[in-house]
């Protein structure tokens, strides 16, 4: 979830009122967000402080000071949400025009943009305004991958503007704060090596055209999603601001420009008042944007106090809503008329709406009760059996050991002089780390590797693990399967090889399973030393055949693998698939 | 030499013939019956036996059992040095000078003075009167002037030696301690007093009771000895369950004492449709990112779903569907299809309540699962790439928040913690969702313990449930709880090979035991 930065003397003076930080950290609480963390303000000389507030991750109207100021006052009832609205134009006004190109539709291809008129800036609030526009392009903006903003000195250029595609060679600009003008693919190689917009580089640079603003008289605006250009910067006396948002997502596109114009149209000379662009698509058709109209949902008060289990009357119920940013009519004993701003972009459904009121409502002073639902309690079997073995093992004197599903192609294969090909592993396309390419295919590694960070202990080291691997099996639904298995391994001067043997005759004396000494037909189990297997001391190894199918393996570890995991001393191992005991 | 090789032995077994270790041990104990008590350094030294013996014959009487306590002390003393113990060996430079001088015609002086230590010898004689010198030859002759003279300083350091002196105030002490043949030393010696198995018939007696002395009925007549129950038994061979297991144990224990059935959790390698997807997470959400998720390679798709249901879920995503206005974005089968491991239980729970919802007639359930879960995280302290999930889930007709945190109350008593707070949170599959935080009173504040919610319907609906029916869900994981129960800071300390395997068999019982029921 984001993490937003605020000076809690701004702060409190937006709220109009002095907290301490336990008060302050409860109405956090309270709201759904977080106090994370207190930091001292050096140059304050101890008489500020910054709060670190968590935000969840889809509130992006309170990702600024502005923002959660806003909603906290309103929370606290000493303040009501503002109307948000369009500048009125006369007759020969018109609004500012941008025109899509054909070419954008190839790369990036939609923009949407709007203007503040006549801002009063100070230090604090632009600073905010840059501010938020790096928190959205992190968190709704996908890193600059959906939508990309540019915000622009209007007065530094001059409509209408173009939303053009070009190819690199053909777009030749000075960019932000850069002393010469470098050509677009110039441009990209300069910022693939900055480290803050390297990451962002790869979003176009493959493709043949770049997208590119420019306006009537050729000044490039910005190479989206990269890079504006310094002739129409901004700065803190910047009074009129052109903003434009390019993305590959439509919705997406509308929420960030809105939350961008309502959040700072409160430092405009009209508050709260937009003015629109006109956007004329590459059909030719025009869209007016912001669209800032709220959305209505109509709602049962009786509904809402049956999810959360409270009994409000439907004037309560209104008051909870409107603390909520969600400006609430009444229109019967039942119903209200729920407004939904366009700062809300994150309300979806009535739940959503339930979940407002609660929180209003506190969820610390709802009635708790206890389901009626009564049910049976059922273990799952195969669980049930894991259980029972691993306390029958442990019985037996061993030790169990808890280790990692995930682990490297040569844990299972070179380690056992196998090759990863004939494995029936699934892989990891993303691994962090070598450690983690595959799921394992066998419980022994993560085993022999615990010994080998254990070897000062007293000997003999025996060892256990009930659990699952991971198998690659292209006949169920995922095309891989889990197979619960026991690996027992015992680790000591002499290999023990009798020890392992008898675990394994003591595991079947308790799942009431027999020896078959005839080893001819499909009952009981038998060991079959007919096979190889190069994780095993030539002669020394066996398959375990229960009721006619191979179930594991038994033997006396090959010295070559004794090395491998880095380890000294000789080693016997089982490994059972316990699967057919249930 | 004779003579030399008796002075060099110690003033001890000079004097005494050496006792034997059990001869002392039944001296000292009939001491200790006539006496309150005993000094190991006066009782050396009266009975003229090497202290250090005395000290080790205290230390086996009382490995025997209860039988003496023992306080140690320190004293100041003096001993001879290190030139005194040669002195005491070989007799002063003084008395050596006197005995190489002929006692007829005496020696010439520049002869004399070739013997070791002559300058130092020849002036205490001279002092001593014992000799003069003749200078009226060249060169000068040195004569006894006494027939016979005894070695004091010998002597002197005989009786130091053998703590017969220890005062160092006597006259002859401070001379020799100007001489530095006799220093200052701090001896340790220990205050023997009777304990309450005190005896003096301790040594004899049986070591064990043997299966002849039941056949012979030998055992009625023979002493037997005391057994030491103040040393540590031999430990059992045994083997042991792992410590977070052990924890997993209980957890299972609850929810099966709450009426919860377990879910099948045995499929670690789930698709994005079933892991993200049917959970109303979007295509675009960051937890679908390369860098929080494994995606696999191999077998990278899964290309076999419920259709009808798949179309539901596609439109609840892009257009919305159910009273949702939806995410409105173009939803696409290829990202669903990603095989991942799994990132939560709750891509089962999710296949559990599908499954439910195809059956004709609705039946309430209780549902739990323990089992892995996969992070593609950075690993660090506290963090792994898997971890065990803890999961609950109650489905039934009109369940409210209020339910939930009702329940949440009694499964969390369970575990000892009564004091619950909730804080509001998002989830993209559940609404209302809530932090569950519990004051921790070893810790003394509050932590956060899990994380709860109501089902969306946008996860609900598409399976089939009607409307009436609400799914309440908590989850948490294993791990922190476990490492907080045992103060463990670093997860590699818990799970994996690091993990100290003497850790594992030291660690005791695992009991959660749940607080009392609230009036």
């Amino acid at each position: 979830m984001p993490t937003i930065g605020v000076k809690r003397s701004l702060l409190f003076n937006a709220l109009g009122q002095e907290f301490t930080d336990e008060e302050f950290d409860q109405l956090c609480f309270d709201y759904g967000i977080e106090l994370d963390k207190i930091e001292p303000i050096p140059e304050s000389k101890g008489k500020d402080v910054e709060y670190k507030i968590d935000i969840p991750a889809n509130r992006y109207d309170m990702l600024c000071l502005e923002g959660i100021s806003r909603a906290l006052k309103i929370f606290l009832q000493k303040d009501e949400l503002p109307k948000f609205h369009l500048s009125k134009f006369n007759e020969n006004q018109k609004p500012i025009r941008m025109k899509i190109l054909p070419n954008t539709q190839r790369i990036r291809p939609i923009v949407v943009c709007a203007v503040l008129r006549n801002v009063t800036f100070n230090a604090e609030s632009y600073n905010s305004f840059i501010e938020l526009q790096d928190k959205l392009h992190q968190n709704l903006c996908r890193n600059r991958t959906l939508v990309a903003i540019g915000t622009h000195d209007l007065d530094t250029i001059q409509p209408p503007f173009i939303y053009d595609a070009q190819q690199p060679k053909q777009i030749k600009f000075r960019s932000l704060k850069q002393q010469n003008e470098m050509q677009a693919d110039e441009m990209l190689e300069f910022y693939s090596k900055d480290s803050h917009l390297k990451r962002y580089v790869s979003i176009i640079q493959d493709s043949d055209v770049y997208p590119v603003i420019y306006d009537s008289n050729n000044v490039v605006l910005s190479l989206p999603p990269i890079i504006n250009g310094d002739h129409s910067k901004m700065s803190v006396n910047t009074k009129n601001v052109f903003i434009e948002c390019t993305a590959v997502d439509l919705h997406k596109a509308n929420v960030v420009l809105n939350i961008i114009l309502t959040m700072f149209a409160q430092y405009c000379s009209k508050p709260f008042e937009i003015e629109p662009v006109e956007v004329e698509q590459v059909d030719g058709t025009v869209i007016l944007y912001p669209n800032l109209n709220d959305r209505t949902e109509n709602v049962s008060v009786k509904k809402m106090n049956q999810r959360i289990g409270i009994q409000v009357d439907v004037e309560t119920a209104a008051t909870l809503l409107n603390r909520m940013s969600l400006r609430t009519e009444i229109l019967d004993s039942d119903t209200l008329r729920v407004n939904i701003p366009v700062t809300r972009s994150d309300i979806l459904h009535f739940c959503d709406i339930v979940e407002d009121c609660a929180i209003a409502y506190g969820f610390n002073n709802i009635n708790k009760t206890v389901p009626k639902t009564s049910c049976i309690g059922n273990q799952f079997e195969l669980n049930r059996v894991s259980d029972l073995i691993r306390h029958s093992v442990a019985e037996s004197g061993f030790t169990e050991a808890l280790t990692f599903t995930l682990c490297s192609c040569a844990d299972v294969a070179e380690k056992f002089g196998k090759n990863i090909e004939n494995i029936p592993a699934v892989h990891i396309a993303n691994p962090k780390t070598q450690d983690f390419q595959i799921g394992r295919t066998s419980l022994l590694p993560g085993l022999l590797k615990t010994i080998a960070n254990n070897q000062g202990t007293a000997l003999p080291i025996q060892l256990f693990e009930v659990s699952d691997v991971i198998l690659k099996d292209l006949t169920r639904e995922i095309g891989s399967r889990n197979e619960r298995r026991l690996c027992a391994v015992y680790y000591n001067r002499s290999p023990g090889f009798e020890i392992i043997h008898g675990l394994l005759d003591r595991i079947m004396t308790l799942v009431k399973i027999s020896y078959n000494d005839t080893k001819s037909n499909d009952i009981g189990y038998y060991l079959n030393n007919q096979c190889e297997d190069s994780a095993f001391f030539p002669g020394r190894h066996a398959e375990i055949i229960v009721r006619g199918e191979k179930r594991g393996t038994i033997g006396v570890l090959h010295p070559n693998v004794i090395e491998q995991f880095g380890l000294k001393l000789p080693c016997s191992v089982i490994e059972l698939n316990i699967e057919p005991f249930v | 030499m004779n003579n030399q090789k008796e002075n060099t032995a110690s003033a001890c077994s000079s004097t005494t013939q050496k006792p034997t270790s059990s001869s002392l041990q039944t001296d000292i104990l009939s001491y200790l019956s006539t006496h309150d008590e005993l000094n190991t350094w006066t009782y050396a030294n009266e009975h003229k036996i090497d202290h250090q013996l005395v000290i080790g014959t205290i230390r086996s009487i009382q490995s025997i059992g209860d039988i003496i306590k023992i306080e140690q002390h320190t004293n100041r003393s003096i001993a001879p040095s290190d030139e005194g113990k040669l002195l005491l060996q070989n007799g002063s430079y003084e008395y050596n000078l006197f005995q190489a001088i002929p006692a007829d015609k005496g020696i010439e002086q520049p002869e004399l003075m070739k013997f070791p230590n002559a300058t130092i010898g020849f002036a205490k004689a001279m002092s001593s009167g014992w000799l003069q010198v003749d200078k009226s030859s060249k060169p000068a002759i040195v004569k006894r002037k006494v027939e016979n003279v005894h070695d004091e300083v010998q002597n002197l350091l005989k009786r130091i030696q053998s703590l017969e002196l220890q005062d160092a105030s006597v006259k002859e002490v401070v001379e020799l301690k100007k001489r530095k043949l006799v220093e200052d030393v701090i001896v340790n010696y220990f205050i023997v007093t009777k304990s309450s198995e005190f005896s003096t018939n301790i040594a004899k007696g049986e070591a064990e009771l043997t299966a002849e002395m039941l056949q012979t009925g030998s055992w009625k007549t023979l002493n037997f000895k005391q057994y030491n129950f103040n040393a540590k038994g031999m430990m059992p061979s045994h083997g042991c369950l792992h410590p977070l297991l052990k924890v997993r144990t209980e957890y299972r224990q609850i929810f099966l004492e709450m009426g919860f059935t377990e879910m099948p959790t045995n499929n670690y390698v789930e698709n994005s449709f079933w892991n993200f997807d049917a959970l109303f997470t979007p295509q675009k959400h960051p937890a679908r990112d390369v860098q929080d998720t494994f995606f696999l390679s191999d077998p990278a798709v899964t290309t076999t779903f419920p259709e009808d249901y798949l179309e539901k879920i596609k439109k609840v995503h892009s257009t919305g569907a159910f009273g949702s206005i939806g995410y409105q974005y173009e939803w696409a089968r290829e990202e669903a299809q990603k095989n991942v491991f799994r990132t939560h239980t709750t891509a089962v729970s999710t296949r559990m309540l599908y499954k439910l919802a195809q059956e004709k007639i609705f039946k309430p359930v209780k549902y739990f699962s323990i089992d892995k879960v996969f992070r593609n995280e950075n690993l660090d302290a506290t963090h792994l790439a898997e971890f065990h999930q803890i999961e609950g889930l109650v489905a039934d007709y009109n369940l409210t928040l209020g339910d939930l945190i009702g329940i949440l109350y009694e499964f969390f008593r369970k575990l000892g913690m009564t004091k619950l707070r909730f804080k509001p949170a998002y989830n993209p599959y559940t609404e209302p969702s809530m932090e569950i935080f519990s004051y921790h009173e070893g810790l003394q504040r509050w932590i956060e313990v899990g994380n709860s919610g109501m089902f969306r319907p946008e996860m609900l609906l598409p399976m089939g449930f009607s409307e009436d029916i609400s799914v309440i869900a908590w989850g948490l994981s294993l791990e922190r709880p476990t490492m907080i129960l045992y103060g463990i800071d670093n997860i590699r300390d818990l799970i994996g090979p690091k993990v100290d395997l003497e850790m594992c068999r030291q660690n005791p019982i695992c009991r959660v035991i749940p607080a009392k029921i609230e009036e």
